[in-house]
């Protein structure tokens, strides 16, 4: 195994989805916060304005950044987003999107985007990490909390050869360390380029820190933060993205995307 | 356990070779092929009188179950036959929910107000999802019930009320035997229907008729030939055909997948352990699969 750096304590976002006022939120937060470094699990593009923007932040403050399905159709300039979804609706709104944020992204990001690893190794002071996109196995698979089972995430690790898997893709932040395991699960870090499909405007990442506990060696922190959204929302309709989407952003509830949640996801949103 | 890949049916043929890459997805056949009722498009040929694979023993599915989670398993789903016909099917259902997302695939017609409060309960206790698909074969009584029988529309619309009033949203399944839900359009308007039936927050699933079992009769078999050839199959499909991650077990042995248990040959083993190797993908139903990308999961 190649050198992997070691860290005690990290913060780790996805799914920035064009939100450059999120990421620039969540920048600053992570500074107060004290992470001694911050990573990107990708989707950097896609639903909201100036993808450019989130880009250049991203190369500008050195984050160490995976490759998203949104990142490899972008760079690569595939012909769709390969987010998964199933129902027609969804895929229309997600073109809409895809196609904006293709044609709105420089050729120089492109290309990095391109060239993005697709995993990262870490450690946390005594944990192996092991950061991926949607999973280790698959870039677009939605890991859910209630369709992830105990013995699926035990499968996940000893496969990967990991402790700990943090994950984005779904948009739904939720983690769960192993009762019988101490230090070792999954971390689904949410998205901060939209919010949670909970009513709430804020969006989430996450801040692991190595504790050395025995029975807990690992805390995590779901970190909920609050960002221009208005000024956002106003940029997205100055650009003529999706009213639909414009909506997610000023109520907090999804108003697409609906079918791919599972029965306990969906039941908890509006529509 | 051999390398070696094991075919899908007895046919001569030489299919192509897919690779399994771990079972993420378990079926259960715990009513096998009992049915009360007889749609003529099954293609596992269910029915009141036909228990080629008699239901399950209570214990065989916790099991089973039991095994799977050693092996990792992510999904669980319940078919049959009618999975609501087992004698003791909350506590089948209650046992899987403490370990994984359960999905039922039923008829909808045995769905009283205590079995639905009773699911209900099971649901909210669990950390995991429960899912109930409803089978249905058009949005009227005049589609439907030529299919699934006499008065079966508004019996199972009323099973589909009782889940949806008891907090479980079900998703409709429709086989897509009538030409008009096809394609985008065709879901868009099973959406409407079901909104103006008093489901507001519509989820459903098509899925293609296969030409085996009784829908040979009704629809026409496969054309003599119609096969998959080495060669077939694209890259990494064993991510998008569910076979390549799925095994379904039934009171008689495992089988690769919930369609073909009724096929010559199908069979792969009596354990689980021993079938989760790659497959050969000889049998027509396949061809299906294949071109349609189709999976059973949700
Ligand atoms: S299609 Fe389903 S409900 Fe109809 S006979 Fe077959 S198993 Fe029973
Ligand atoms: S019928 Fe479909 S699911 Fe079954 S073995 Fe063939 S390809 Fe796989
Ligand atoms: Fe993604």
């Amino acid at each position: 195994m190649p050198d992997v750096s070691d860290y005690e304590r990290i913060g780790v976002f996805g799914g920035v989805y064009s939100n450059h006022h999120a990421l620039r939120t969540v920048l600053a937060d992570a500074a107060s916060q004290g992470v001694e470094k911050l990573f990107c699990l990708g989707d950097i593009g896609g639903f909201g304005p100036h993808p450019d923007r989130s880009a250049e932040l991203l190369r500008q403050h050195e984050i160490s950044t995976i490759q998203g399905n949104y990142d490899d159709s972008v760079g690569n300039a595939l012909d769709d987003c390969q987010c998964g979804y199933t129902d027609p609706r969804d895929n229309a709104f997600a073109q809409i999107s895809y196609d904006y944020t293709l044609s709105n992204t420089d050729p120089q990001h492109r290309a990095w985007m391109r060239d993005l690893p697709m995993h990262l190794r870490l450690r946390l002071g005594g944990q192996d990490v092991l950061l991926a996109h949607g999973s280790p196995r698959q870039v677009n698979e939605f890991l859910w909390e209630s369709t992830t089972p105990d013995s699926f995430i035990e499968r996940l690790l000893g496969e990967h050869q990991t402790d700990l898997l943090l994950l984005t893709h779904t948009g739904l932040h939720w983690n769960r360390l192993l009762p019988q395991a101490p230090g070792r699960g999954l971390v689904n870090v949410g998205a901060i380029g939209r919010p949670a499909n909970d009513g709430d405007t804020a969006v989430w990442y996450s801040v692991l820190t190595w504790t050395g506990d025995v029975g807990a060696p690992v805390s995590v922190e779901a970190r909920r933060v609050e960002y221009d959204h208005e000024t956002l929302a106003s940029e997205m309709r100055a650009e003529r993205l999706p009213d639909e989407f414009v909506e997610t952003i000023l109520t907090g509830w999804w108003t697409t995307c609906l079918e791919i949640l599972p029965a306990k996801e969906r039941a908890r949103g509006q529509l | 356990m051999s390398n070696s890949a094991i075919p899908v049916s007895s046919s001569a043929h030489r299919g192509p070779t897919l690779g399994f890459r771990g079972l993420d997805v378990l079926w259960l056949q715990v009513t096998g092929t009992v049915c009360n009722i007889a749609c003529t498009h099954c293609f596992i040929t269910c029915g009141p009188k036909n228990d080629s694979h008699p239901i399950m023993e209570t214990q065989s599915v916790l099991d089973a179950l039991e095994q799977a989670r050693g092996l990792g398993v992510k999904e669980i789903y319940f078919t049959g036959g009618e999975p609501f016909l087992h004698p003791e099917i909350l506590k089948l259902v209650e046992a899987t929910l403490v370990h994984a997302p359960l999905s039922i695939l039923t008829n909808a017609l045995l769905l009283d107000d205590e079995t639905c409060a009773g699911l209900a309960r099971l649901e909210r206790n669990s950390r995991y999802s429960l899912d109930l698909r409803v089978s249905v074969d058009g949005t009227t009584a005049e589609e439907n019930d030529p299919i699934r029988g006499r008065h079966t529309f508004r019996r199972i619309m009323e099973g589909a009320h009782r889940l949806y009033r008891h907090g479980l949203n079900p998703v409709f399944t429709v086989t897509t035997v009538h030409a008009q839900y096809e394609g985008n359009e065709g879901r868009v308007q099973f959406l409407e229907s079901l909104r103006e039936l008093g489901f507001d927050r519509p989820r459903v699933k098509f899925i293609p008729p296969f030409h085996i079992g009784r829908e040979e009769e009704r629809g026409g078999a496969y054309p003599p030939g119609f096969q998959l050839s080495p060669g077939d199959l694209f890259e990494g499909e064993e991510q998008y055909l569910q076979c390549g991650s799925c095994r379904t077990v039934t009171a008689k042995g495992v089988y690769p997948c919930p369609i073909l248990i009724e096929e010559d040959g199908a069979r792969m083993a009596s354990e689980i352990h021993d079938t989760l190797v790659p497959i050969e993908l000889n049998h027509p139903a396949c061809t299906t699969c294949h071109a349609e990308g189709f999976s059973c999961r949700t």
